[in-house]
């Protein structure tokens, strides 16, 4: 390939994102790899309700102690979700200034929203919210910063430690209600972002989505109920 | 019947406007919403005062000329209908209403109640036209065109570009508008010939005129009088999508016959 066809490919591709349709599109894409981490994320921490196998050993650390067996395969994966969530949040970011800020100077004196969802009015500080919660998430149970007595391996014990302390379970709970409205909107919104809409499945979509992101708010939330009610020790 | 407005009053494009308040006595609700400002404004001249300036043309819901927002809702609180076929027997007696012009950077108000939509001019002439010399109408069968595709191409080329989509947005965002165009030409086979340039063209010169992106609110399509369906959105990015990775530039300036 010659020099001059690379620099039409750089060319076409800066072009692409450069439209809001392309950043669009980026969302999507980036979104739908984040969306698929939280299913494999959700399942993964379901693990906690259930109780010691025959070895006498938590399921959710076994599931732990496997993924780490292959540390090739978690890198990958956290290398392609970090990457993931910087570009889902550069095009949310550049979208947001436009749309926010620049595409209306003066605003009106009343605005009654229509048809719009409180969710999809509510993306720009759902967003932020779960992502100072994912920073804290880190600290608090990957590197164990904030969890007393944190030990690595042990996935069971830092859980229930962690949401012992009710400040961090309540802050997880709003963290996670803010998901389940961002996926409420987000996830229909990826299909319309990249073009796939049509009568005959846009409203399974629209009514897939926010039953998916029920159970997902549902489910993780259940998990710090479960331990400061006492049925998770 | 009686009705309390609260209009934005704004000498030009320079000036800065606020809300005055007008109470507007004998009207009756068979009175379409811009006769009751045609009252209005006859009352102010009898006053010497300044009548309030609103867009209209045909009056029967087909220019698109006329439109603000009342209450908060663009075209008003009827579905499907622009200002001028909207009557007040929909509004209560006494009711407060609060009528604004169209809010977005790429339409400057100009005065009162109207806004310079010369940027969707500029969308248009970025691509929204089949630039073939047609001549005298075609026999009818000559170019086939499937059933369901022209009644899609129909329903998109209904806008009527009055702005309702733009002001209705949260983000100012012009898709509706943009996407009505560029799938009403995509769907034909007339408009096959220049689909890609014309997908690429529209939507930078959308962005050019600083209207928002689209993230999928919905309002524009509640508020349409012509009912262009959000589905035409996701056939601009698809177009664009398509476009953006296949497009090629012509080998010649110019060709053909």
């Amino acid at each position: 390939m010659t020099t001059v066809a690379i620099n039409q490919e750089a060319e076409r591709t800066i072009t692409f994102y450069r439209s809001v349709v392309g950043k669009k599109v980026m969302m999507a894409v980036t979104g739908f790899l984040l969306f698929g981490f939280i299913v494999m994320h959700l399942i993964g921490n379901l693990l906690i309700y259930l109780p010691k196998d025959s070895h006498g050993q938590w399921p959710i650390d076994v599931y732990s102690a496997q993924l780490h067996a292959i540390p090739e395969l978690l890198w990958s994966a956290r290398i392609i979700l970090l990457v993931a969530v910087i570009l889902h949040i550069i095009a949310a970011w550049q979208l947001s200034v436009l749309n926010k800020l620049e595409a209306r100077k003066q605003g009106y004196v009343r605005w009654t929203p229509v048809a719009s969802s409180y969710a999809s009015r509510t993306m720009v500080w759902s967003g932020p919210i779960i992502l100072l919660y994912v920073i804290y998430h880190l600290l608090d149970l990957t590197f164990g910063a904030f969890n007393p007595g944190f030990e690595f391996g042990q996935v069971h014990r830092n859980i229930v430690a962690s949401f012992t302390r009710p400040p961090v379970a309540a802050f997880y709970i709003i963290a996670n209600l803010c998901l389940a409205f961002h996926l409420y909107h987000g996830l229909w919104s990826m299909c319309q972002s990249v073009g796939i809409a049509h009568p005959r499945y846009t409203p399974v979509l629209k009514i897939a989505s926010k039953v998916i992101a029920v159970a997902i708010g549902i489910g993780f939330c259940s998990i710090p109920l479960a331990v400061l009610s006492g049925l998770v020790r | 019947m009686k009705l309390i407005l609260h209009i934005w009053r704004q000498k030009d494009r320079q000036s800065p406007g606020k809300m005055v308040r007008y109470e507007v006595q004998n009207v009756n609700e068979h009175m379409s919403f811009l006769e009751m400002l045609d009252v209005l404004n006859e009352d102010l001249i009898a006053r010497n005062q300044d009548p309030v300036a609103f867009d209209h043309d045909c009056r029967e819901g087909i220019c698109g000329s006329c439109g603000f927002m009342i209450n908060g809702v663009a075209h008003g609180p009827q579905r499907g209908t622009t200002v001028c076929q909207l009557h007040l027997r929909h509004f209560k007696d006494g009711q407060e209403l609060w009528l604004e012009p169209w809010r977005a950077r790429a339409f400057p108000v100009l005065k009162d109640l109207i806004v310079d939509r010369s940027a969707f001019d500029r969308i248009i002439a970025a691509g929204g036209y089949v630039s073939i010399n047609t001549g005298g109408a075609p026999e009818a069968n000559s170019l086939p065109v499937e059933k369901t595709k022209a009644d899609l191409a129909m329903d998109a080329a209904q806008c009527i570009g009055c702005g309702a989509c733009v002001a209705a947005c949260p983000n100012a965002s012009a898709s509706l508008f943009t996407a009505a165009k560029i799938s009403h030409l995509a769907l034909l086979p007339q408009g096959e010939a220049e689909r890609e340039r014309r997908a690429l063209n529209m939507v930078a010169q959308m962005q050019a005129e600083l209207f928002g992106a689209c993230t999928n609110h919905g309002e524009c399509e509640a508020v349409c009088p012509k009912g262009i369906k959000l589905e035409n959105i996701a056939r601009m990015n698809r177009e664009f999508v398509q476009a953006a990775c296949l497009h090629r530039e012509p080998a010649r300036e110019t060709g053909g016959a």
